[in-house]
């Protein structure tokens, strides 16, 4: 057994481990950490399949800024724990054939029966000198332009979107715009007003 | 003597010998990293004590020389309090996660032509999903303290390190695209030629923003809200105590150090000397190693972070949103531009 395949089984329990802990963990914030966790493992499972930029950019975007705000929203969420294991036991049978169905599936599509030496070749590793970036970068902007641009104006559309749901004009706050506070001269504010001295 | 030591090296197994030499040049990286953190403290008092006319440290040793070993044994032997109804492991393993990325970044720094722990191909995305990963040892932090302060500056340190990352994350793409390579040994080569052939002047923008943004992501004076004192307290690490204060205190600054040479490599010329291509005088100064350009170039851009420090009083809270929304983000995309059009068109001395 060599080398890669220990860490493959490593990784790949610790993948499990910690995607089984998000589902059952009871804190929410322990959830997003695992959570975290999972996201971690993959993205070495990744680099292991030489998709370093892939995995590079797994850890950069997910980690680094949606789990952030994902875990800013839950610490800030005051939950109550008690009533979440209420129903535990009422829901469980439907929980449970849920689940199996849905192994059922995975494993009828992703089985073993499906894969294999005969049925997809043995992928040839790349040279030392290989870039993935450059790759991707390439079939990206040539054969998959218009897929990428169109895929591209619709996340702009869901942004501009999300703004104007969010957006509430004419609020009562008290915001100051910095540009008019710089450009504030002193005759704007101050009237000096001459006084005789008491006689 | 030495002969025995080549025989008794000869014996080790091949793939030990690659995993002994990895390991002396880690510790060649991090030994020096944190010998710098302990007197880039002692430089900032001293700095910041000479520039409001005071004299700082200065009894522990010669000149006070001795002050950051001396502080480091009384953290070292101070007790970890752990508060009540805090999160313990959480509380224990957040300053982990706040060093753990801040020196895994500099597995792929180059300090000199080939000198460089792991030349990948995509350091520069490799750094910046390092330093992004770091916020969480300050989020936790202040989750597992179950104190007031230190919840607020975790909050504080979330929304401001997502929102200067993106700033950040266009500077780069604008050094990326002028280097054409996101290697940062190649981005360096890239820059060869003179001081007007680095990038400081096509990427100007680009640099004071990336240069502000890295004040901001280490949290920073005028960007340090995280912890501002005046109204949390301490921020995040209020908490903490002895050992698990200096860890984070040891993150914070490999950071900046990391910030201070990535400026140096990106936007300065890395290792490649100041005087090159000037008749004459370039052959004077032919014989200095280019770690040395670099170490020299780095320690201007940390004095940099020390004298805005004692310059500059803090921003508000919702100027600091605002900068990095309105002010950095539109320039990034508006330079990226200006920076694309000039690769295209090959504008010499940069780009021909």
């Amino acid at each position: 057994m060599g080398i890669e395949l220990i860490l493959f089984y490593i990784f790949a329990v610790i993948l499990i481990f910690a995607s089984t802990m998000v589902v059952i963990v009871r804190n929410p914030v322990f959830a997003v950490l695992f959570l975290v966790l999972a996201f971690f493992t993959s993205s070495v499972l990744w680099i292991m399949l030489e998709a370093e930029f892939l995995a590079i950019t797994l850890v950069l975007v997910y980690v680094g800024a949606v789990m952030v705000l994902f875990l800013f929203v839950v610490m800030m969420l005051d939950i109550n724990l008690a009533p979440l294991k209420e129903g535990f036991i009422k829901y469980l049978p439907v929980g449970v054939l849920v689940g199996f169905i849905i192994a059922v599936e995975i494993i009828l599509v992703v089985g073993p029966g499906n894969f294999g030496l005969d049925k997809v070749a043995d992928p040839v590793g790349h040279a030392a000198d290989y870039s993935n970036t450059k790759e991707l970068g390439r079939v990206l902007y040539t054969k998959y332009m218009y897929p990428f641009e169109i895929a591209a104006v619709i996340l702009l559309v869901a942004i501009i979107a999300a703004i104007s749901l969010t957006l509430r004009k004419g609020r009562q706050t008290k915001y100051i715009k910095p540009e008019d506070q710089v450009s504030v001269r002193k005759e704007d504010r101050i009237r000096i007003v001459k006084m005789k001295s008491g006689e | 003597m030495f002969d025995s030591l080549l025989i008794l090296w000869e014996a080790v197994p091949v793939d030990l010998q690659t995993l002994i030499i990895i390991l002396a040049k880690i510790v060649a990286i991090v030994l020096p990293i944190a010998l710098s953190v302990a007197y880039i403290t002692l430089a900032e008092r001293k700095v910041i004590a000479y520039m409001q006319v005071r004299i700082g440290p200065n009894r522990v040793g010669p000149r006070g020389l001795l002050q950051p070993i001396a502080d480091a044994i009384k953290l070292l032997l101070k007790e970890i309090i752990i508060p009540t109804s805090s999160n313990r492991y959480l509380f224990i393993i957040a300053p982990v996660l706040a060093i753990g990325p801040a020196l895994a970044s500099w597995a792929v720094v180059p300090f000199d032509d080939g000198m460089v722990l792991a030349n990948i191909d995509a350091s520069l995305l490799y750094i910046l999903a390092m330093t992004s990963v770091g916020v969480y040892g300050i989020i936790i932090a202040g989750w597992a303290s179950n104190s007031k302060y230190a919840f607020l500056g975790a909050l504080r340190a979330a929304a401001q390190v997502v929102s200067y990352e993106i700033a950040m994350g266009f500077a780069l793409v604008g050094v990326l695209l002028a280097g054409g390579s996101l290697n940062l040994q190649e981005i360096v080569t890239a820059q060869k030629g003179s001081v007007l052939h680095w990038f400081w002047i096509p990427l100007l923008p680009l640099f004071a923003i990336y240069l502000f943004s890295g004040l901001a992501e280490t949290n920073r004076t005028p960007f340090d809200v995280v912890e501002g004192e005046s109204e949390i307290v301490a921020g995040f690490h209020v908490e903490y105590a002895g050992v698990t204060f200096l860890v984070f205190s040891l993150a914070e600054y490999a950071n900046i150090i990391l910030i201070s040479m990535l400026c140096a490599l990106m936007f300065w010329g890395g290792w490649l000397s100041p005087f090159e291509g000037i008749p004459f005088v370039e052959g004077w100064f032919e014989g200095i190693p280019g770690i040395l350009w670099l170490l020299a170039k780095t320690s201007f851009f940390i004095f940099l972070f020390i004298w805005l420090r004692a310059t500059f009083p803090r921003y508000r809270y919702d100027q600091v949103m605002r900068l990095g929304w309105k002010v950095f983000i539109p320039i990034t995309i508006v330079w990226l531009l200006v920076v694309g059009a000039a690769v295209v068109l090959q504008i010499p001395p940069w780009f021909d």
